[in-house]
């Protein structure tokens, strides 16, 4: 066995930890945000932390339900903005026009994900915001403000990643309908769409922990108030801004509050990353 | 009992529907870019380019967040590629399929999804505090080394793994370790998908900015060390806009910061063009 | 006369419960083209991959018995399996040029193997393409990407590929199978004249091909061989009747 022989197994076991130490990475952060969040939320108490209206720090009363509802009020408007865009982007450009016509417009599609959070949220407070409040009422900085632009921000994600799906289908799918009479219409709704529907899902599933995430662009528009928003015009916090809103200023047990915010966020985009995972697998044979 | 619609009907009716959908996304998509830079573009100078901000950058240029912004992004890339890439040949060359292999993607496809604001709480915590290395460069770029490591790490996979298996076993035969079939063989080709994983890296830490506020800090002087804070231009960018310093300022600033993120995209899609045409 | 360089004893490769081979007794002499017939999935690439460890890159792979080549046990703990490779050139079906120039592919053996110095490696590359009846073909364009090459000429380039390695075997597996009447005669011209320096092995798929260049010709069906014995022998009075079936296209 020569040299480069004998160190074969020294390599082998050098990119060995190199995989393990970028995984680890994640068990570091799990660790410290939990580390740091959990033993405010059950000295506090858990229901109370999840349940309680009052989010006032600075007087020792951490509620996060305004929170938790204005994140979940946000990405479902997000989603109800985003996703029949974003679908009907994705079907004209697989279904009903050239192929040229996708080539192009699809890069820029998704140039436009890579544009900076904070230029959507400002776009958001100097167009947006004074339209909302000059015709319909309100501070601006509202739930409308927040899910449209957030709404805006997923496009790119679901129209490129639905784009993809539909591509993926066989076209015999599409050429089969047609031979049996279907108009064009017809075929997307009953074939096409059905048949990249775990794709399509991923996308909005992807969409969704974007939208959840997503935190500069909604401090910018969203009032940041931390009560539970009673309409679109009212302002509202998500979980994501809270964090950032406080980090700034925050210590002792407030900032430890703050890491727990962080904890349940984790904790909801595990959720939502395992089902997006399952989804997606159930497609492969 | 059911309606009957004729299709064709309804197919026009949907094709317009779908089509006035399409129109209104697009057409926002481009207002956005088109916004920014009308009002923008005339703030960008050379002088805009070159000087640094004066009077919390009320006036003078944005010169010392672009230093800021390509120190920050190549000490994250520095630190990411190496390992994104170790890490896919590890999964790819070294091992089967087993249940390390399905952990480490796991693990990875997580930390894609976490949000920014978190790893900016756990870089806060970790990085500035904890280990003392206070709002710094070093801090900065070490969360976003995390950040991007995922991306790295999947395309990368996807680059090596779609260089041919005749290649791998024509460098056997020649008498290559598996080292050397690596480094000579499956390395090269898979250069140009490994590459675009990075360029996407690029253009991500380039457009961050809940991650870097709280661990690069906001410091308006050009950094000199490892250890100094130091304002990225999407920083510099939401506290202009947010504290209303200088609007004009911050409409400059974005769209250098869209010309930046275009040109890096152009970048990695052509990269990406180059690598399918060679092997579909 | 006749040197043995290659020996298998009571040869069997497992894959898993699945014998490729089994029970493998034959000799190859120096200086020879050894020519391996029988249908496919008989084990003949397996017998060619046995002999330069190519198998082990599979998972589940177990050799039984004894393979020697010089009197060497191939799988003797402690062999260098790199040079073992480089002793035994491989050409395979397809021809698989890397995406590089002419010279590169044919030195990349060689510079695996260490040696970096460019004048010797431009002489070896020339002597190869000699060798191989390409070097007019080729001695203007050597820095041309190899991928540009018409399939026999790619295939001529593998086979000077290893020739830069200096192997003491040439063993090819099909090699011909894809490659229009032309290329293939340029070939076995070819491996006729390597012969003197070479000991040459030859899995073909085309019993007529093994009649034209082999001297001596193995009989290979299920993984076991029936019958190994003088070309002209095997074509013209097999002692198996199953290779008689198979020489004259009742089966395979």
């Amino acid at each position: 066995m020569n040299r480069l022989e004998r160190n074969e197994k020294l390599t082998r076991l050098a990119l060995l930890l190199v995989a393990f130490s970028a995984v680890s990475i994640l068990l570091v952060i799990t660790i410290f945000i939990f580390g740091e969040g959990t033993p405010v939320m059950f000295r506090y108490g858990l229901q109370k932390f999840l349940f309680s209206l009052d989010w006032f720090p600075l007087e020792k009363s951490y509620g996060l339900l305004p929170m938790i509802i204005g994140s979940l009020f946000v990405t479902a408007g997000a989603l109800v903005i985003g996703v029949p865009l974003g679908l009907a982007c994705a079907i004209v450009l697989t279904e009903f026009s050239s192929k040229r016509l996708r080539r192009i417009l699809k890069p820029i599609i998704e140039l436009l994900a890579g544009i900076p959070s904070v230029v959507y949220g400002f776009i958001g407070v100097v167009i947006l915001v004074p339209f909302i409040r000059d015709n319909l009422g309100g501070p601006g900085l509202s739930v409308l403000a927040a899910s449209i632009i957030l709404g805006i921000m997923i496009l790119p994600t679901i129209i490129s990643i639905s784009i993809d799906s539909l591509e993926a289908v066989p076209r015999t799918y599409r050429e089969g309908s047609i031979a049996l009479g279907a108009t064009r219409w017809q075929t997307t709704r009953m074939v096409m769409f059905p048949a990249a529907k775990s794709g399509i899902i991923a996308s909005i599933i992807l969409g969704m922990g974007r939208a959840i995430g997503e935190t500069m662009a909604v401090i910018m528009i969203a009032g940041n108030a931390a009560t539970i928003p009673r309409s679109l015009l009212d302002p509202v916090r998500t979980l994501t801004s809270n964090i950032a809103l406080e980090m700034g200023y925050a210590a002792g047990e407030h900032r430890e509050a703050l890491f727990a915010t962080g904890v349940i966020l984790f904790i909801i985009i595990m959720v939502l990353n395992t089902i997006a995972n399952l989804t997606s697998k159930r497609r492969t044979p | 009992m059911r309606i009957y619609i004729d299709p064709k009907i309804e197919q026009r009716f949907f094709r317009a529907v779908l089509w006035l959908f399409t129109g209104v996304t697009v057409f926002i998509l481009f207002f956005i870019i088109f916004y920014v830079l009308k009002r923008g573009l005339p703030v960008v100078s050379l002088g805009f380019l070159t000087k640094n901000p004066v009077e919390m950058g009320k006036a003078g240029g944005i010169f010392s967040t672009i230093v800021g912004t390509v120190a920050l992004t190549v000490l994250a890339i520095l630190i990411a590629t190496p390992l994104g890439v170790g890490s896919a040949i590890y999964l790819t060359e070294y091992t089967r399929e087993n249940w390390v292999t399905r952990v480490i993607r796991f693990g990875s496809e997580c930390l894609a999804g976490i949000p920014s604001i978190i790893f900016g709480l756990f870089g806060f915590i970790l990085f500035v505090t904890k280990l003392g290395l206070g709002w710094s460069l070093l801090s900065g770029s070490l969360t976003l080394a995390f950040m991007i490591l995922p991306t790295i790490i999947r395309t990368s996979e996807e680059a090596i793994r779609s260089v041919p298996y005749a290649y791998r076993e024509v460098s056997f035969s020649l008498g290559s370790t598996k080292w050397q079939t690596v480094t000579r063989v499956v390395l090269p080709s898979a250069l140009p998908g490994i590459a675009t994983g990075v360029i996407l890296g690029v253009g991500r830490s380039i457009g961050e900015t809940a991650a870097v506020i709280f661990t690069a800090g906001s410091s308006l002087h050009i950094p000199t060390s490892l250890f100094s804070s130091s304002r990225t231009m999407s920083v510099h960018f939401y506290i202009l806009a947010r504290e209303g310093i200088s609007m004009a300022n911050a409409y400059g600033t974005a769209a250098v910061l869209i010309i930046a993120i275009l040109v890096i995209n152009v970048l990695a899609y052509t990269l990406m063009n180059k690598f399918m045409r060679k092997y579909c | 006369m006749d040197k043995t360089v290659i020996r298998a004893m009571s040869f069997s490769h497992y894959f898993g419960p699945v014998p490729a081979l089994k029970n493998i007794n034959l000799e190859i002499f120096q200086n020879e083209i050894f020519g391996i017939i029988g249908p496919a999935g008989s084990g003949k690439s397996t017998f060619l991959r046995a002999l330069n460890r190519l198998n082990d890159l599979i998972p589940g792979s177990r050799p039984e018995g004894t393979l020697e080549i010089c009197g060497q046990d191939v799988y003797a703990p402690g062999t260098s399996v790199a040079e073992l490779r480089r002793r035994m050139g491989m050409v395979f079906a397809t021809p698989v040029p890397l995406p590089r120039s002419i010279f590169e592919n044919i030195v990349f053996g060689a510079r695996m193997a260490g040696e970096k110095n460019r004048g010797r490696l431009t002489e070896l590359a020339a002597d190869c393409l000699k060798k191989t009846a390409l070097w007019e073909e080729v001695r203007n364009r050597l820095d041309v990407s190899a991928l540009k090459l018409s399939g026999g000429q790619q295939q001529r380039l593998c086979l000077a590929r290893i020739l830069a390695l200096r192997p003491e075997f040439i063993m090819l597996d099909e090699p011909t199978s894809g490659l229009d009447p032309i290329s293939t005669m340029k070939i076995e011209e070819t491996l006729r004249k390597l012969q003197a320096e070479y000991t040459i092995i030859l899995v073909t798929n085309n019993t007529k091909q093994a009649a034209r260049v082999a001297d001596r010709t193995a009989f290979f069906l299920n993984g076991a061989l029936i019958e190994v014995d003088l070309t002209e022998k095997i074509f013209s009075a097999p002692s198996d009747k199953r290779t008689n079936d198979y020489i004259s296209g009742k089966f395979g």
